[in-house]
C-alpha cells in the first residue's frame, strides 16, 4: 500500500477546482475512483433524496434510523480498520452522549436546549474517549488489552446504569430509570423560540442524509490526507511508523478521541429520533454490532464500513421480524463466516469484481 | 474491640471468596492465551456450558460431584470441536480470533435460550453457612476458594513437572525451534485448548450452584476473568494469582465498606491504573524485579 502510495496519487496536477476537489476525495485509503464511481455515487444520494416521497414516513423513519448506525459503524472503522486500535467499546461513546443529550435537553427547555445538548454531548463523549483514551496509549497498552478495557468500561457503564432506578438517580428534572431507560427525549431542533424548526419526520431524514454525506466525504479527505497515511501506517506497523519520527501515541489518541466525537454525535442523534435511551446501549449485544457490521462490509474502507453498516443493520432488522429469536444466531455466524472466509469484508470482494461487471455491460467502461 | 474482630474476619473471608472467584473465572482464559496467543471471547460460555451440563446432570438425577464432572467433560469435548474447526484457523491473527470466538459466543448465549429457555431450576447451594457472631457465610463459597488454590497447584505441577509440561513451555516460547525438535505443536495447541476449556467448564460446574443459570450468565464471569488476566499479565500462574490477590483484596475492602457496585468499579479503576503503570501487568514487573538483580 505504502508503494502506490507516491504512483497513484499526483498532487501536482491540480488545475481546477473540481479536479483539486477530487484529488483530496480520491487516494489508495478509499475504494472508489473515478467518473464511474463518482456517478454512482451522486445517483445513489439523488435516490436516497427522492425517498422519502416515495415511501411511507414510516419506511422514511426506519430507514433514517439504520443510516444513524452509519454514524457509529464510520467511527469504528476509523479507530478499528484504519489505524488498528481494536475498540470494543465504541459504544460506550454512543451511550454516554445519547445520555448527556437527555440530560442536558431535559433540563434546557426549549431549541436551545437540543443545540446545547448536542454540543455538550459531544464534547462529553469526546472528553470521555480523551480521557480513556490517554490512559491506554501512554500507559503503552497494546492491541488486545485495548480492546479489553474498552469492553470492561463498556459493561461497568450498563452495570451503573442499571442500578439508577431510584428517584435519587436524577441530574435535575432528568431521570436515568434505570433499566427502564430516559424518556421524553426532546427532538433536535434548530433555531430561537418560536421560529425553531424540529427535527422530525421527513426534516429528521434529510438531516441524517445531509450530516452522513457530509462525514462521508470529510472523511474520504482525512483518510487520504498525510494523517490518513500515518494511520494507516501505525495500523500496518506500529513500530516502524514510530521510528519514521511519527508520534504514533498523540496520533492514536487523536484517532481515538475523534472516533469517540463521531460515535458520540451518533448516539445524540439516536437519542432525538427515538425521544429514549436506555442502558442496553452498554450491553454486551450492542457493543457487539458495530463490530459486526464494520467486520462484514469491510473495516479497511470507509465505503465498506458505510455499506455494512446499512445492510447487516437491515438483514438484522428483517430477521428480528422473521427470524425471531433466530437473529442473533444467524448474526454470529455471519460474523464467523466473514472473519473465516472473508476476513477483509464484502464490499471490497464486490469493488474488485465490479470493472469485470461493467466490462460487460452494454457500453460499459473500466478503468 | 469486640466488634472489630467480626468485621475484620468478614472482610477476610470475602477476599477469599473474591480471590477464588477471580481465579476460576481466569484461569482457563489466562492459559489460552498465555500459551496459544489466542484471546477466547466465548469463554464465558465455555463457563456456561460448564453450569449448564451440571445442572442438566444434575437434574437427570445424578449426584452433584459426577454432575460436575459431567459438565467439565461437555465442555472439554466442546473445547475440542471448536479448536479443531475454527480456533486452528485463527492462529497468529490475535484481533480476528477475537472477533471469531465473539461471534461463537453469540451464537451460544442466543443458542442456550432456544434449546433450553430463559433459565434452568436451580441446584441450590449445599453445606450451610459457618456462623461466628452476627454474620455467617457460606461454606460452599470457602470451599469454592480452597478449589481455586488446590487448581494453582495442581497446574503448578503440570507445568513444571511433567513432559507436557516442558513441551507446552517450550512451544510458547519458539514454536519453530520446538516443532523442528520433534514436538507436534498443533495437538500441544489442541491440548492446551482443551485444558482450558475444561478449567471453565469445571469453574461452571464449581459455580452452578451458587447462582441462576440463565443464558447470559458468562457476562457475570467474562469482565473479572479479563481484567484478572489484564492486571496479571501473560505468566499464566504468577500473573493470575498475583492479580487475583491484589484485586480480591480491593473489592473485598470497597464491596465491604460501599456495597458491591463499588467493589466492582474499584476493580475497574485498579486495572485502568495498574496498566497505566504496568503495561505487561504483574508479569512484568517480577521480570524487571528478577532482571534488575
Amino acid at each position: 500500500m505504502a508503494g502506490e502510495t507516491t504512483t497513484n496519487v499526483d498532487r501536482t496536477a491540480s488545475d481546477g477546482v473540481l479536479e483539486r476537489l477530487q484529488n483530496a476525495l480520491e487516494g489508495p485509503n478509499t475504494l472508489g475512483q473515478g467518473r464511474t464511481f463518482w456517478i454512482g455515487f451522486t445517483a445513489l444520494v439523488g435516490l436516497l433524496l427522492v425517498y422519502p416521497m416515495l415511501r411511507s414516513s414510516y419506511y422514511v423513519s426506519n430507514t433514517a434510523y439504520l443510516l444513524v448506525s452509519a454514524f457509529l459503524g464510520l467511527s469504528l472503522c476509523i479507530v478499528w480498520g484504519y489505524t488498528g486500535i481494536f475498540s470494543f467499546g465504541q459504544v460506550a461513546f454512543y451511550g454516554v452522549a445519547g445520555y448527556t443529550f437527555g440530560i442536558v435537553s431535559i433540563n434546557v427547555t426549549g431549541p436551545v436546549g437540543t443545540l446545547a445538548g448536542l454540543v455538550v454531548a459531544i464534547a462529553v463523549a469526546g472528553a470521555f474517549a480523551f480521557f480513556v483514551g490517554y490512559f491506554m496509549f501512554y500507559g503503552g497498552v497494546s492491541d488486545v488489552y485495548v480492546a479489553i478495557i474498552t469492553l470492561a468500561v463498556t459493561l461497568v457503564l450498563n452495570t451503573f446504569m442499571g442500578q439508577t432506578a431510584g428517584e435519587e438517580w436524577a441530574v435535575g428534572a432528568a431521570r436515568l430509570g434505570g433499566f427502564n431507560g430516559m424518556t421524553e427525549i426532546p427532538s433536535l431542533a434548530i433555531g430561537v423560540g418560536d421560529t425553531a424548526v424540529r427535527i422530525t419526520d421527513a426534516a429528521f431524514y434529510y438531516f441524517v442524509v445531509g450530516s452522513l454525506l457530509l462525514t462521508y466525504l470529510g472523511l474520504r479527505v482525512l483518510v487520504n490526507s498525510d494523517v490518513g497515511y500515518v494511520m494507516v501506517g501505525i495500523r500496518e506497523n506500529q513500530d516502524r511508523t514510530e521510528l519514521f519520527g511519527y508520534n504514533t501515541q498523540k496520533m492514536k489518541l487523536g484517532v481515538f478521541t475523534f472516533g469517540g466525537v463521531l460515535a458520540g454525535f451518533g448516539g445524540v442523534v439516536y437519542a432525538s429520533w427515538g425521544n429514549y435511551i436506555d442502558p442496553s446501549v452498554f450491553g454486551l449485544t450492542f457493543a457487539a454490532l458495530p463490530i459486526i457490521w464494520v467486520a462484514t462490509g469491510g473495516r479497511k474502507w470507509l465505503s465498506g464500513a458505510i455499506i455494512g453498516t446499512f445492510s447487516v443493520a437491515f438483514i438484522s432488522q428483517k430477521l428480528s421480524v422473521f427470524g425471531g429469536q433466530y437473529s442473533l444466531v444467524i448474526l454470529g455466524a455471519l460474523l464467523l463466516f466473514v472473519i473465516l472466509i472473508l476476513p477483509e469484508g464484502f464490499v471490497p470482494q464486490l469493488y474488485r469484481r465490479l470493472p469485470w461487471l461493467v466490462d460487460r455491460l452494454p457500453g460499459g467502461e473500466s478503468e | 474491640m469486640a466488634s472489630v474482630l467480626p468485621q475484620l474476619l468478614n472482610l477476610l473471608l470475602q477476599f477469599i471468596d473474591s480471590f477464588g472467584f477471580l481465579v476460576l473465572s481466569a484461569i482457563g482464559l489466562a492459559i489460552i492465551f498465555g500459551m496459544m496467543g489466542v484471546i477466547n471471547l466465548a469463554h464465558g460460555e465455555f463457563i456456561t456450558v460448564g453450569a449448564y451440563g451440571t445442572a442438566l446432570s444434575f437434574h437427570a438425577g445424578l449426584p452433584l460431584p459426577v454432575a460436575m464432572l459431567v459438565g467439565v467433560a461437555l465442555t472439554t469435548v466442546f473445547g475440542l470441536i471448536l479448536e479443531f474447526t475454527v480456533i486452528r484457523r485463527l492462529y497468529g491473527r490475535l484481533l480476528d480470533s477475537m472477533v471469531a470466538t465473539w461471534g461463537i459466543s453469540l451464537i451460544m448465549i442466543q443458542g442456550l435460550r432456544i434449546v433450553f429457555g430463559s433459565s434452568l431450576p436451580s441446584i441450590g447451594t449445599p453445606l450451610g453457612s459457618v456462623q461466628y457472631g452476627s454474620f455467617s457465610y457460606s461454606t460452599y463459597r470457602l470451599l469454592l476458594a480452597g478449589a481455586s488454590l488446590v487448581l494453582l497447584g495442581v497446574l503448578y505441577w503440570v507445568f513444571t513437572s511433567t513432559e507436557f509440561g516442558t513441551r507446552a513451555r517450550a512451544t510458547i516460547q519458539d514454536e519453530e525451534m520446538s516443532r523442528a525438535l520433534g514436538t507436534d505443536t498443533n495437538r500441544m495447541y489442541l491440548l492446551t485448548f482443551g485444558i482450558g476449556s475444561a478449567l471453565a467448564g469445571l469453574t461452571g460446574a464449581l459455580y452452578a450452584p451458587t447462582m441462576t443459570i440463565v443464558p447470559g450468565m458468562g457476562s457475570t464471569f467474562l469482565v473479572e476473568a479479563f481484567v484478572t488476566v489484564v492486571v496479571g499479565g501473560a505468566s499464566v500462574l504468577v500473573g493470575t494469582s498475583g492479580a487475583g490477590l491484589l484485586l480480591g483484596f480491593i473489592n473485598a475492602v470497597f464491596s465491604n465498606l460501599f456495597g458491591t457496585f463499588a467493589g466492582r468499579m474499584a476493580l475497574l479503576v485498579t486495572t485502568i491504573l495498574v496498566i497505566r503503570a504496568l503495561p505487561r501487568g504483574i508479569t512484568g514487573l517480577l521480570e524487571d524485579v528478577r532482571g534488575g538483580t
